[in-house]
């Protein structure tokens, strides 16, 4: 049972890097697409109607997780309390400049937030993959199962452990590049002529360090984290997790030659999932590893709730998600389409 | 106090009393939202469509900062207080997931829908839609409530490895604390919505600039103002008052001021506790009246403070009478003002009576006060309990977070909070000089050209 809950809160997570990851990579995208005032309020309203309500999957997921494994909610955020509270601001940041930018047309005001907006999605971007690779890496948890890590290292491979160090940093960068594509395909997916021409370019000269970051990413893990190799050669089917993200990342680049934004943005989403299955199913069954002793790493086992609340929990959560995907699937289909302004109720 | 713990619980405090006053203008706006389109709807007056309008671009402003100071509110549960959430994770992580679930996805999703949706939507879909963000932001407020209801009496738990697991799920959903806080709490945000509408009616008529709402809002503010305003006090206040006085007895004796047990408790009109001394200064009493209200007997005996262990009395009990005094006084006041409105309404002479529109229109912040005083009230009145009789708020902040970490975090909130108010006041502020008139239905660009009537009917959902 608890391992369908880890399984349910990945697929959380996936939902939310996959759907706000688009909101993101526009957010990254805004002043390099959207160089007049008009392009760059399509770019927002390509996002606008539907970037709340893909940002609540984090907050769902964060749910889903404290209840599942509330050992697991409790230790982690606290370990992580200042990266956790500056990815806070950030979306604090990046929330209101979308929400308040078009609320007054000024020579000031707009490129301000389009300022804030930019660099508070870019931020997000790289902390959520470095808090990937934290996690990853494994934290040094003690015996009682808490832990503190440095904000940051020499970043030097054979130093020690930080929240930024040289590994989760490179998960950092491979998340930004990732997410840029991803938002790049969304906009040109959602727009026309001059702006659609130039996300494909950005989709396609970007893609190319996506493949060599994943390359050196993936190296990496192996030497970070002996357990994901480990994991891949016992059980030969959970290859199907990194030959979906590699399916996904040679799809993307296919389509986007090809000119079929939805399919490249699909790929894309594909190879999104296949990277943090890949990652969740490496590190099975902890789910935060210890980096000093092994023994000390916190598992779905020991930090789950009773299997009782577990149980009773599958039986509104399946119903109130199914629901919510019926009625995401309205939304996005009412939203469907190109970007066209005149439309802009306020 | 130990400081590490002041900041925590200061962090906490500061962070949701700030949320809050943006929660319950949107909680409360979404069901009179609901109300205008409904009379649009049944009426066909466009004058109520443009009210809704209107209303529904304030409520956008206030739901976005209400959203993003919502989110540090569930990551705190981990972050400050994880050894509370380890211990209680399990039963209370149940109510937030579903806030989650079945709250949070419909009120984002469906709003980008009110917004955008007006000129795409039949009216019939855009009125539903309201009344979806309706149900969507009043489940958020039941989830919440049913969580601080699990703290203040606990139910439906049973010990588990790191501290209590849920025992019963519909024990949980249907505690007895839960009904009557949600009734009361709901009701409190339809009396700031009301107030905060009649406020602006009334500002537009002693402006003499678009009159007509400015009598729809007074109206409209009113007679919400009024029904909400009395309820609040019975039966929903009273039903509170009596589970408290059952439950948390100690709660009661500090919240009213009682230093000593006596039979035939009198009730503390005014006042100022002396804690040096352990009684009331400067009392203005009502003889019996505490014993009365409480028990329904005159002569009932109520235990004071004294009847308690000091270590399990609330530790802040100035504030906590200070809190429960001001929101029964501005309540008592909120039910007159309202009432002597309704007579005014009837008399038809509200909408040119200049000195009472004055009253109206100050009286904005005062529904914010009595709700932050109110929710000040509960969770004081909890201490030194986290959960009340099984953990105590001493035991529940993280461990490895130091005071220097929290206190850097504290600010940097402040800080932020501090510019989000000037923002939104700002923003609010030309919503409202704007006002809800539309200047000229051309300057609209519809879809299709279809000009007015049922717009949207013909244009394609997809």
């Amino acid at each position: 049972m608890a391992t369908v809950w880890y399984c349910l809160v990945a697929l959380m997570i996936a939902g939310y890097v996959i759907l706000d990851g688009f909101d993101l990579g526009a957010g990254i995208l805004h002043f390099s697409v959207g160089r007049t005032e008009s392009q760059r309020r399509r770019v927002i309203r390509s996002i606008g109607p539907v970037w709340d309500g893909n940002e609540v999957w984090l907050l769902a997921g964060g749910g889903t997780l404290y209840f599942a494994f509330p050992n697991l909610y409790a230790q982690s955020f606290s370990g992580f309390y200042l990266p956790l509270m500056m990815v806070l601001w950030l979306l604090i940041v990046r929330g209101i400049a979308i929400e308040f930018r078009n609320h007054l047309e000024d020579n000031l005001w707009r490129p301000f937030f389009d300022a804030l907006f930019m660099l508070a999605s870019a931020l997000l971007a790289i902390f959520y993959g470095a808090a990937l690779g934290n996690v990853v890496r494994g934290v040094p948890l003690d015996a009682s199962g808490s832990f503190f890590l440095p904000l940051w290292t020499d970043f030097q491979p054979s130093g020690k452990a930080g929240i930024l160090d040289w590994y989760t940093v490179l998960v950092g960068l491979l998340a930004f590049v990732t997410l840029t594509v991803h938002g790049a395909l969304w906009i040109a997916l959602k727009n026309e002529d001059l702006l659609q021409h130039r996300a494909r370019i950005i989709a396609k000269w970007v893609w190319g360090a996506v493949a060599l970051l994943t390359a050196a990413v993936t190296l990496a893990t192996f030497r970070v984290q002996p357990l994901v190799l480990h994991n891949l050669t016992t059980y030969l089917w959970g290859w199907v997790f990194p030959d979906l993200a590699l399916a996904g990342l040679i799809a993307t680049l296919v389509f986007i030659l090809r000119g079929d934004d939805l399919k490249a943005f699909l790929s894309s989403c594909a190879f999104i999932a296949g990277m943090l299955t890949s990652a969740v199913f490496g590190i099975y069954p902890y789910v935060l590893p210890s980096n000093t002793d092994p023994r000390l790493g916190l598992t779905i086992a020991n930090t789950q709730t009773s299997s009782y609340g577990l149980s009773v929990a599958l039986v509104w959560f399946i119903p109130g998600m199914l629901l919510v995907l019926a009625y995401s699937v309205f939304i996005y289909r009412h939203f469907a389409g190109k970007v066209r302004l005149e439309e802009d109720g306020y | 106090m130990d400081s590490v713990l002041a900041l925590h619980r200061f962090h906490f405090a500061f962070t949701i009393t700030f949320h809050y006053l943006f929660a319950q203008l949107t909680m409360g706006l979404a069901l009179l939202i609901f109300v205008l389109k409904s009379i649009a709807m049944k009426t066909g007056d466009d004058r109520y469509h443009h009210a809704a309008r209107f209303w529904i671009k304030i409520f956008a402003i206030t739901f976005a900062v209400g959203v993003v100071t919502g989110i540090p509110m569930e990551f705190q549960f981990g972050t400050n207080w994880s050894r509370f959430s380890r211990y209680a994770g399990g039963v209370i992580g149940q109510t937030l997931a579903m806030e989650g679930v079945f709250a949070f996805f419909l009120e984002s999703s469906f709003l980008g829908l009110l917004i955008y949706g007006e000129n795409r939507l039949s009216r019939k879909l855009h009125w539903l839609t309201s009344l979806v963000l309706l149900v969507g932001t009043w489940l958020s407020g039941f989830f919440i409530v049913a969580t601080d209801a699990w703290m203040q009496h606990p139910v439906a738990y049973a010990p588990g490895r790191d501290g209590v697991v849920l025992s019963s799920f519909w024990g949980l959903i249907l505690n007895p604390w839960t009904f009557w806080m949600y009734l009361h709490n709901m009701l409190g945000t339809v009396v700031t919505a009301s107030f905060v509408m009649a406020s602006a009616g009334a500002f537009y008529l002693l402006a003499q600039k678009q009159e007509e709402y400015g009598r729809i809002f007074v109206r409209t503010g009113v007679i919400a103002a009024a029904i909400a305003s009395v309820l609040m006090l019975f039966p929903t206040g009273d039903r509170q008052g009596v589970m408290v006085t059952r439950y948390q007895p100690v709660t009661l004796a500090a919240m009213e001021g009682l230093f000593e047990s006596v039979n035939g408790a009198p009730i503390a009109m005014l006042g100022q506790p002396d804690m040096e001394k352990q009684k009331l200064d400067n009392p203005l009493l009502v003889p019996r009246a505490l014993s009365f209200l409480t028990y329904q007997e005159w002569a009932a005996h109520v235990k004071g403070l004294n009847a308690f262990p000091p270590a399990d009395r609330p530790d802040n009990i100035p504030l906590l009478y200070y809190s429960y005094h001001i929101m029964v006084g501005l309540g008592t006041l909120f039910i007159a003002v309202m009432l002597v409105s309704l007579w005014l309404m009837r008399r038809g002479s509200i909408y040119e009576c200049r000195p009472w529109l004055w009253v109206l229109m100050l009286s904005l912040p005062f529904p914010f006060i009595a709700n932050t005083a109110g929710w000040m009230t509960a969770e004081l009145g909890r201490q030194p309990w986290l959960v009340y009789g099984l953990m105590r708020t001493a035991a529940g902040p993280s461990m490895q977070v130091s005071s220097g970490n929290t206190l850097f975090t504290l600010l940097g909130f402040m800080g932020m909070y501090t510019l989000l108010a000037i923002l939104f006041l700002f923003l609010t502020r030309r919503e409202f000089e704007h006002g809800p008139e539309p200047e000229f239905e051309s300057t609209e660009p519809l879809s299709g050209g279809a000009g007015r009537g049922p717009r949207g009917a013909s244009a394609p959902l997809s």
